[in-house]
């Protein structure tokens, strides 16, 4: 009977399915696709089942897991935080030495470019008498207070863009304007309607993040895979659910890209806001680097730029960089060219 | 067992009384404005009895998708008629559209979620239909670690978990091993008896279509246009690989090959 001979034929393909392990696995397709006609297999019930279960059971997600072993235990971890930071670190002693050199050059006098230990040193102190702390505290608290309403200005605007077609063309080559804009320019306008005040930096911060975030959550709809809003459709999203469930999850790469942009305009906003509108009582950031370039203390100054560098990174990175990695991550979109 | 019949010419086929799923009425779909526009369907006009089971077989580019797409709801024809029976019908898409911010698990929970089911009871569910396409073990993974057969059966089961009266399906099974493939025929059928479910099965492996429908519809291309139908009355369970299915599916074959030899 050939059906015999040919479940027989079928089975040392067993071994072969055990051998290689995890994902899926030609089985050498049988079938001639489209409008092939090939000759097929006869019965060979057994066998195809069996082979079935083997596919499955190779499939066991178990040694993918494997390949990270480090992941959890504590000499992993402070070795994946050594390899993520010496790059980092090594950049920045590069920098430090190039600045080193410089100023051994000879080019400027050292009262008015000093090296960077000089710095660092001052740095140190003004950290430990408590100077940075108090200004760090004001300039991020009006950085954040800023950049929250930023974002909730930026978000309602994009949202009413996004829905509203005709205000969309009317409006949106004007926020592209107003994204473009340098926010220095905003400030004489903004001290002649708040007065050198809280307020001119604030209106400041916000003008210079929300259009960013507006921006980013336009685009970031717009490119949500129409093939995604129609499965969603197909399940019974509509509405408000469809948005919930399918829109917003699926624009969040490009909405969390928007929400990077946008610090990074309202951290600028802010330096300059904080140059141009000195309040006494408020010893922030700008204020000190103001007040060292009266002084001509050049290493405070130098001091104080370091702060708002670090600051600088330190948000991006622990924030929405953490964030974007978190995001691309979970979606497979860590970069291939990487 | 009975032999497979030869194509009954359309106008010979009366409406029968049982009831209607699905019916088609002079459907026209153009993709498309002015000079560049695609006409993809033509006319088309058939009805689909609930509880059959319908495969649609057609050249890449006759119009299979957009026909789906106009019967889910997704699109409007430009001229005729779409009449769904009953509730929104499941679309299993020709790509398998996973949302790749949620776990297989969520995915396949969706559908549920959307008709408000409790966390608790969308979990056995889900749980059941990850066995049935053998991918209990990622439950927890992400699409974009599975295979693109793997994301064909998570999209299976998420469009099973929909419990739809009418089930669309574009090339489901295009991306599955043999074995793989042979087992979702069965569970398929199964369900399908079991369930009394309308299936509409858009396919290229004619031997497939044979396998599994009650009737094959066979598609022109550009314009896509209905040229005929196949009644397949082949016994149950059928084995894709049996003599019988082998020689309707090249009569179907051939027919299919004659309409391009035409077109061309
Ligand atoms: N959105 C669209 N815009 C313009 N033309 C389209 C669009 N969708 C489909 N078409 C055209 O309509 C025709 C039918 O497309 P459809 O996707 O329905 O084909 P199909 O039968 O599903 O093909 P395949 O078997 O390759 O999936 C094709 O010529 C295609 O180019
Ligand atoms: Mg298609």
């Amino acid at each position: 009977m050939p059906q015999r001979e040919l479940a027989g034929d079928a089975s040392p393909a067993r071994p072969h399915l055990h051998a290689v392990p995890g994902g899926e696995r030609d089985a050498g397709s049988p079938e001639g696709h489209v409008l092939i006609d090939m000759p097929e297999r006869q019965d060979a019930e057994d066998p195809l089942r069996a082979g079935l279960r083997a596919v499955a059971e190779a499939e066991d997600p178990a040694p993918a897991v494997e390949r990270e072993p480090s992941a959890g235990d504590r000499p992993g971890r402070v070795r994946a935080l050594w390899t993520a930071a010496w790059p980092k670190l090594a950049a920045a002693a590069m920098a430090l030495a190039l600045w080193e050199l410089v100023v051994l050059s000879g080019w400027r006098p050292e009262y008015v470019l000093p090296g960077p230990g000089a710095v660092l040193a001052r740095l140190w102190t003004d950290l430990l008498a408590g100077d940075i702390g108090v200004a760090a505290a004001i300039t991020m608290k009006r950085a954040l207070l800023g950049y929250a309403i930023a974002m909730v200005a930026g978000v309602s605007l994009g949202l009413v863009l996004a829905r509203v077609k005709v205000l969309r063309t009317a409006a949106g080559s004007l926020l592209t304007g107003l994204q473009t804009m340098p926010s220095v320019a905003w400030f004489p306008l903004a001290i002649l309607l708040f007065q050198l005040s809280e307020a001119a930096i604030l209106a400041v911060v916000v003008l210079g993040a929300a259009p960013s975030i507006a921006i980013g959550l336009l685009t970031s709809t717009d490119q949500v895979p129409p093939l995604l809003v129609r499965a969603g459709k197909v399940m019974g999203a509509r509405g408000f659910a469809l948005y919930r469930h399918i829109i917003i999850p699926a624009a969040l790469p490009g909405f969390v890209a928007g929400l990077k942009q946008g610090w990074a305009f309202a951290w600028r906003s802010l330096m300059a806001g904080e140059l141009l509108v000195i309040i006494g009582h408020a010893p922030s950031i700008g204020v000190r680097l103001q007040f060292s370039r009266e002084l001509s203390d050049a290493e405070g100054l130098l001091a104080w730029m370091l702060v708002v560098m670090v600051l600088g990174v330190l948000v991006d990175s622990l924030v929405f960089g953490a964030l974007e990695r978190k995001i691309r991550e979970g979606r497979g979109l860590t970069a291939e060219h990487a | 067992m009975s032999a497979a019949l030869p194509h009954v010419p359309l106008s010979l086929l009366s409406p029968s009384p049982a009831p209607v799923a699905l019916r088609l009425d002079g459907v026209t779909k153009r993709h498309g404005a002015g000079g560049d526009a695609v006409v993809a369907l033509d006319t088309m006009s058939f009805t689909v009895k609930k509880g059959e089971f319908v495969c649609v077989v057609g050249a890449s580019g006759c119009g299979k998708s957009t026909m789906l797409n106009l019967v889910a709801g997704l699109d409007t024809p430009s001229a005729g008629k779409v009449t769904v029976a009953g509730e929104r019908p499941a679309l299993m898409f020709q790509e398998s559209a996973l949302f790749p911010w949620l776990s297989v698990e969520e995915n396949v929970a969706f559908p549920l979620q959307m008709q408000g089911l409790s966390r608790k009871a969308r979990t056995e569910r889900v749980a059941e239909l990850l066995r049935l396409v053998h991918l209990e073990k990622f439950a927890r993974r992400r699409p974009h670690e599975l295979s693109g057969g793997m994301k064909q059966r998570v999209a299976l089961a998420r469009a099973l978990a929909q419990q739809a009266e009418l089930l669309l399906m574009d090339e489901p099974f295009a991306a599955l091993d043999a074995m793989m493939r042979d087992h979702l025929h069965s569970e398929l059928e199964a369900l399908w008896q079991k369930t009394g479910l309308t299936v509409v099965f858009v396919t290229h492996n004619v031997r497939e279509a044979v396998r599994l429908g009650d009737r094959v519809l066979l598609l022109s291309s550009r314009p896509g246009r209905l040229v005929a139908e196949y009644q397949v009355d082949l016994d149950r369970p059928r084995r894709i690989e049996s003599p019988e299915v082998a020689r309707m599916a090249r009569t179907i074959t051939d027919h299919l090959l004659e309409a391009a030899r035409a077109a061309a």
